[in-house]
């Protein structure tokens, strides 16, 4: 093989490896979060934007819990709400007691979003968790 | 004069959690009705310890409104029976410490998870209008069966019932049907006593479970009312309390023996001893603050438990159980220490009260 050859498969080698790295980063994630004593575990989380993550929601506690994600209009909407439960919608899920749950949510744009709980009394509580969704 | 050591050790201890603004024996773990109404006021606690079995007698009052209620309460041991209390006994208790309040006497009424099993059910009995029910289990197996029960657990429960699950898995599960307590008849204020039996060899207060379901600032009040065959020595603080911790001496002196005998007339209080300590602790303490239990030695030796106070982890140092475990670890460590030292030196060498109207 003559070195232009070479210098050529060479480069179509690590053209390769960086487009299979960019495409690691940008497929499917899984992310758990643990509820335990009414709090988020980790209560703070970064994901890319346009990526697909499942979430394995587990609830270690023998009471009831909710996971919604959203900006602050959405759990404003939901701070008031009077649904018994969750069901068909990703970002909002209904946690039964001692429960593990999967949801998976593709955010489509950069920003800060909160998840929490708000069956009665549990926001307050402290049961809210933070996710940054980069750019 | 005093009773036995024995008798002693076994004091009888008196717990009235009562009165004032607020107050409750046990965390409460609704509502559940229809309208979310609170109808269950307060709850008032009353316990007794002599000769090793302590006598708890709890009244739920009833406040109106529909549906039901309940609450929950930890329990140093297995009830071996369950019934109505006496009529009058709390109320008695307040006017011996409180006789500036011109008190009137009033008589009561008639009147999909499922990751972990629920508690186990010890035992159930209906009294009035209310289902009590004795659990054993853990903290995720009294919180199951709460919920699937159709109590809605405030968010600090989970901690709350695996702090007490883990010294005494024993739990009194109280539901109060309005419905039921308005068909019967019952007023608002109107009270139903129960009385457990409860074999146990370490009586102690819950206080902490009080705070159930309140915000950290919002403030827990209740008095409760110890009654001893000598003075006890309590803990937090042994007995010298500061209001800062949230606790206060309020009563200290021997019993007057009219109120023993006022007492002991009253429906199961026969076992009220002849001689005894009446004391009055009040508690005033924010809900967040309120992470202790109060422990009680009346024994005469004067060391109250840390552990039952919550202070230190159950095993830490439980008196019965840490020797015993020690011995046995001395013992194996010798048994396998022992051949190698050999194997070394070898080889190298509808009653009237008897104080109504008064």
């Amino acid at each position: 093989m003559s070195r232009t050859g070479r210098i050529g498969l060479t480069a179509a080698a690590l053209l390769l490896a960086v487009t299979a790295v960019v495409g690691c980063s940008a497929s499917a994630q899984t992310i758990t979060i643990t509820i335990h004593y009414s709090a988020f575990d980790p209560p703070r989380l970064t994901v890319p934007r346009g990526v697909p993550i499942t979430f394995v929601l587990v609830n270690d506690d023998p009471i009831d819990h909710e996971w919604l994600i959203g900006d602050a209009a959405f759990h404003e909407a939901h701070r008031s709400g009077t649904q018994p439960g969750h069901a068909g919608v990703s970002t909002e899920v209904s946690l039964p007691a001692l429960a593990t749950v999967e949801t998976t949510v593709t955010f489509a744009d950069p920003g800060t979003l909160l998840y929490v709980c708000h069956l009665p009394s549990h926001e307050s509580y402290g049961m809210v968790g933070e996710l940054i969704v980069g750019g | 004069m005093r009773r036995p050591l024995l008798s002693l050790l076994a004091a009888a201890s008196a717990i009235l959690v009562t009165a004032a603004p607020a107050l409750a024996c046990g965390g409460l773990i609704g509502p559940n009705g229809p309208n979310g109404a609170v109808n269950l006021l307060r709850t008032t606690t009353f316990a007794g310890y002599t000769d090793g079995v302590e006598h708890y007698v709890t009244s739920f009052e009833f406040a109106g409104g529909g549906g039901s209620f309940g609450s929950i309460t930890p329990l140093p041991g297995i009830p071996t029976d369950v019934v109505r209390g006496g009529d009058w006994t709390l109320q008695r208790l307040i006017r011996e410490t409180d006789p500036v309040e011109d008190f009137a006497f009033r008589a009561l009424g008639d009147g999909e998870s499922a990751a972990a099993d629920e508690a186990e059910v010890l035992l159930e009995t209906t009294i009035d209008a209310l289902d009590i029910t004795i659990l054993r289990g853990g903290g995720d197996e009294v919180g199951l069966w709460a919920r699937n029960h159709g109590f809605r657990l405030p968010p600090d429960s989970p901690e709350v019932l695996d702090f007490y699950a883990d010294r005494s898995p024993i739990f009194m599960a109280g539901a109060f049907d309005a419905d039921a307590a308005a068909a019967r008849g019952q007023a608002l204020g109107d009270g139903t006593p129960v009385h457990l039996t409860i074999p146990t060899d370490n009586p102690w207060v819950p206080l902490r479970i009080l705070g159930l379901g309140k915000t950290p600032g919002e403030l827990v009040e209740a008095d409760v009312y110890l009654l001893t065959d000598i003075k006890p020595a309590l803990m937090p603080n042994a007995g010298a309390f500061a209001e800062s911790d949230g606790l206060i001496l309020d009563h200290s002196d021997a019993a007057r023996e009219s109120l023993l005998e006022d007492l002991r007339s009253d429906v199961g209080m026969e076992w009220v001893p002849d001689e005894a300590w009446l004391t009055k602790v009040v508690v005033s303490s924010g809900a967040s603050e309120l992470d202790f239990d109060l422990a009680i030695d009346a024994s005469g030796a004067g060391r109250p438990s840390a552990i039952d106070a919550g202070y230190a982890p159950f095993g830490s140092n439980r008196a019965p159980g840490a020797p015993v475990a020690l011995y046995l670890l001395l013992g194996a460590m010798m048994v396998i220490a022992l051949p190698l030292l050999f194997d070394r030196s070898v080889r190298g060498a509808s009653r009237t009260p008897p104080f109504a109207g008064a």
